[in-house]
């Protein structure tokens, strides 16, 4: 095996670098916190100036998977903000691969440029991790569809140009085959947004379609192929996308607090953050093989699966033992004096919870890795 | 150079000669016959025909030249095959040996991979009941002693081929100072990382067959989702265990940049990564033995099953360095630098 990176993405990585310099300041990573808003229109804007955003979408060809792991990577690494680019690339991946020429030219240049977000609405209050039962209608209209419904965890709705929404066109046949994909401006009548925050402080949405009208511009995939589309998603995400590195940012602040209180003199301390440095090594090993195997051509989608249960399951684990070894320093918030880690150690004990479910849960996730990576037969219900 | 994390043409014709080699002569029975000692010598008569022994040593000393990351491939198919033979002992040792019938496998080499207490005993030296020449740290010397084998292990939770042996009693030859080994030491727990590997694909494997066959309920168990959760936790141990002792092994031959960037997870150091893919897959082996012999219900635990056997090798060829935590505590030295007083 190899682990080098290659000098023209040396290069790249270094450029990158500078562009995290520049754009990810302290002021920016607290504003994410304050606000709730994990994305950063600046550092967006930098990199589409860069040519960055363009090369990372996936199947556009301008880039490689190595490349975009090596972007996701290093961001995430910096905890930088990137919730909503890094949906907009994903979703940009997917009007690459089943959109049409028109849908390609009208919707890729506003976000490869990084000045437009894109939300998504898969999830509805009723049904998340069995998302092929939802129920929001898209019904017929002479050349219209007409929207109705509700979706939940519609995160960036409030910031985005773009929605991507996954609708019930046809209750006739088996739920997974009666599913449509529409891909819609923000400002078209009758969408509602109202926020809902969470423990983690990332603002998130619930969305409400109320007689939205939309033309056949606006279907992504074929009628009746939502679900193929959002496959296409969902193999993009549990990929090299993000989501895989998240902890790096923790180990550092964890370490430097104890380092600098003497807690890092002991061996419980030590212990836990050689595991965290191990854990995070091995996810980023994991993650650069998905986009390896993307690079040979071969499909990604399970073993990143595997990673991301992995990833998630560890950062959870470093982040409870961080808070514990804090004691009553763990409690404190961002700015309050004596806080441990500035504060990272109370948020991440706050934020990582999630971890585990968004991005499909652990079980859904072990589910297909004993189903299609280990060929178990399918679950008894 | 660039991103490349399968194995090399060669790697891959390795891998197929000695799980091809090891599946025939040495399945889980050879193992079992070979308790409690941990050794059959007509096996090892046969891994030196394969030339396997002097494989990783210099071209110019008969050996065959191979790469650290060759040898990990070899380390790998021990493990999944349990082979009672001392390979990677010796493998590990001839980092720092190379006397000729060393090399060609006509003698048995092992590392001391503690140094020698105060009356210059090794105590439990891995592959120390069947070695000829044992290496390792007496005092403040990096030493080699030509000694009779006991061909006598104390009975252990592996039947390992462990013994205490002189460091003092036999030729001894000074090699060099105490820090000579660490190579020697590196290498070992790269290549113990590798068997641990290879041990938890086998219990997984076991456990799936395991699983689709065994009925309950009406049904094979391996349909409740409650054991397929268990078994799903499984492969990323050893995808995870394998990249990460590769790169280990990478680093060792020298083809990183031996950078420890800790605070972005940029490690490029051989002995920093053979650390903590020592670690990562000693773990990850208790715990894939553990779940596997544990879905095999009761029968797990019966003498007659195999997966009893892995369960205490996973156990015994790592703890024998020591306990787990005091490595983590060497790697955080490493890592973060030492305590200070």
């Amino acid at each position: 095996m190899d682990f080098s990176l290659p000098p023209d993405v040396l290069r790249y990585r270094e450029q990158l670098h500078g562009i995290i310099r520049e754009t990810v300041t302290p002021e920016v990573i607290d504003r994410m916190h304050t606000t709730g808003t994990f994305d950063a229109p600046e550092l967006n804007r930098a990199l589409g100036e860069a040519g960055f955003l363009e090369r990372a979408v996936p199947g556009l060809g301008k880039g490689d998977p190595i490349e975009l792991w090596v972007l996701f990577h290093e961001l995430e690494k910096a905890g930088a903000p990137i919730d909503g680019m890094a949906i907009a690339l994903m979703i940009a991946g997917v009007v690459t691969a089943v959109g049409t020429e028109e849908q390609k030219a009208r919707i890729l240049p506003g976000i490869v440029s990084g000045e437009q977000l894109v939300c998504m609405g898969y999830s509805e209050p009723d049904y998340g991790s069995d998302v092929a039962s939802i129920v929001t209608r898209a019904v017929r209209d002479g050349d219209e569809w007409v929207i109705n419904g509700a979706k939940m965890w519609t995160t960036m709705a409030h910031e985005a140009h773009w929605l991507i929404l996954l609708t019930r066109t046809n209750t006739e046949v088996p739920k997974h085959k009666g599913l449509t994909m529409f891909i819609l401006p923000m400002d078209t009548p009758g969408i509602t947004v109202d926020p809902v925050h969470t423990m983690g402080t990332e603002r998130t949405n619930a969305t409400y379609y109320d007689d939205v009208r939309v033309g056949d511009e606006a279907v992504l995939g074929e009628v009746d192929g939502g679900w193929r589309t959002m496959t296409v998603a969902l193999s993009f995400e549990r990929g090299v996308m993000g989501g895989t590195n998240a902890a790096v940012p923790l180990l550092r602040h964890f370490h430097d607090w104890a380092s600098a209180e003497g807690v890092l003199d002991g061996p419980v301390a030590r212990d836990a953050l050689c595991r965290a440095v191990i854990d995070a090594q091995v996810s980023a090993l994991l993650s650069m093989r998905s986009a390896w195997i993307a690079a040979s051509g071969g499909q990604a989608g399970l073993t990143g699966s595997i990673t991301k249960v992995f990833a998630s399951e560890s950062y959870q684990r470093a982040s409870a033992e961080f808070q514990k070894l804090a004691g009553p320093a763990g409690l404190l918030q961002f700015h309050e004096p004596g806080a441990a880690g500035d504060g990272f150690v109370e948020y991440d004990a706050r934020h990582t919870p999630v971890v585990t479910i968004y991005g499909g849960t652990s079980e859904i996730n072990r589910n297909n890795i004993a189903e299609r990576h280990l060929g178990l037969p399918k679950a008894r219900s | 150079m660039t991103v490349d994390l399968g194995l090399s043409a060669d790697q891959e014709s390795i891998a197929e000669l000695f799980d091809g080699f090891f599946a025939k002569e040495s399945p889980p029975a050879v193992a079992r016959a070979a308790e409690p000692l941990g050794f059959d010598a007509e096996l090892w008569r046969r891994v030196v025909d394969l030339g396997a022994p002097g494989m990783g040593s210099a071209e110019s000393a008969g050996g065959g030249g191979a790469t650290a990351s060759d040898l990990v491939v070899v380390a790998e198919a021990v493990g999944r095959a349990i082979a009672p033979v001392p390979l990677v002992e010796h493998l590990a040792a001839l980092t720092l040996l190379d006397d000729a019938d060393l090399v060609a496998g006509e003698a048995i080499a092992a590392l001391a991979v503690r140094r020698a207490g105060p009356d210059g005993t090794w105590h439990l030296v891995p592959g120390g009941a069947v070695a000829d020449v044992v290496v390792g740290v007496d005092g403040d010397e990096l030493v080699a002693v030509r000694s009779a084998p006991t061909m006598a292990a104390p009975r252990n939770h592996a039947c390992a081929p462990l013994a205490d042996r002189s460091a003092r009693d036999g030729v001894r030859t000074v090699l060099g100072p105490a820090e000579a080994l660490a190579p020697a030491l590196d290498r070992w727990k790269v290549l113990t990382a590798a068997a641990m590997v290879g041990i938890s694909e086998t219990a997984l494997a076991l456990a799936l067959e395991y699983v689709r066959s065994r009925h309950q309920f009406g049904v094979p168990i391996g349909s409740f989702q409650s054991v397929q959760h268990g078994l799903a936790d499984l492969p990323v141990l050893i995808d995870g265990g394998r990249l990460l002792t590769h790169k280990a092994a990478w680093a060792i031959d020298g083809r990183g940049d031996g950078s420890i960037d800790w605070r972005l997870v940029d490690i490029q150091d051989g002995p920093t990564l053979a650390s903590m893919a020592f670690l990562f897959t000693t773990e990850g082996a208790a715990t894939a033995t553990h779940r596997s012999l544990h879905y095999h219900g009761g029968y797990g635990f019966s003498e007659e099953y195999d997966i009893q056997l892995f369960h205490r090798r996973a156990r015994g060829w790592a703890y024998v360095l020591s306990d787990p935590t005091d490595e983590s505590l060497a790697l955080a030295d490493r890592l973060f630098g030492p305590v200070e007083d």
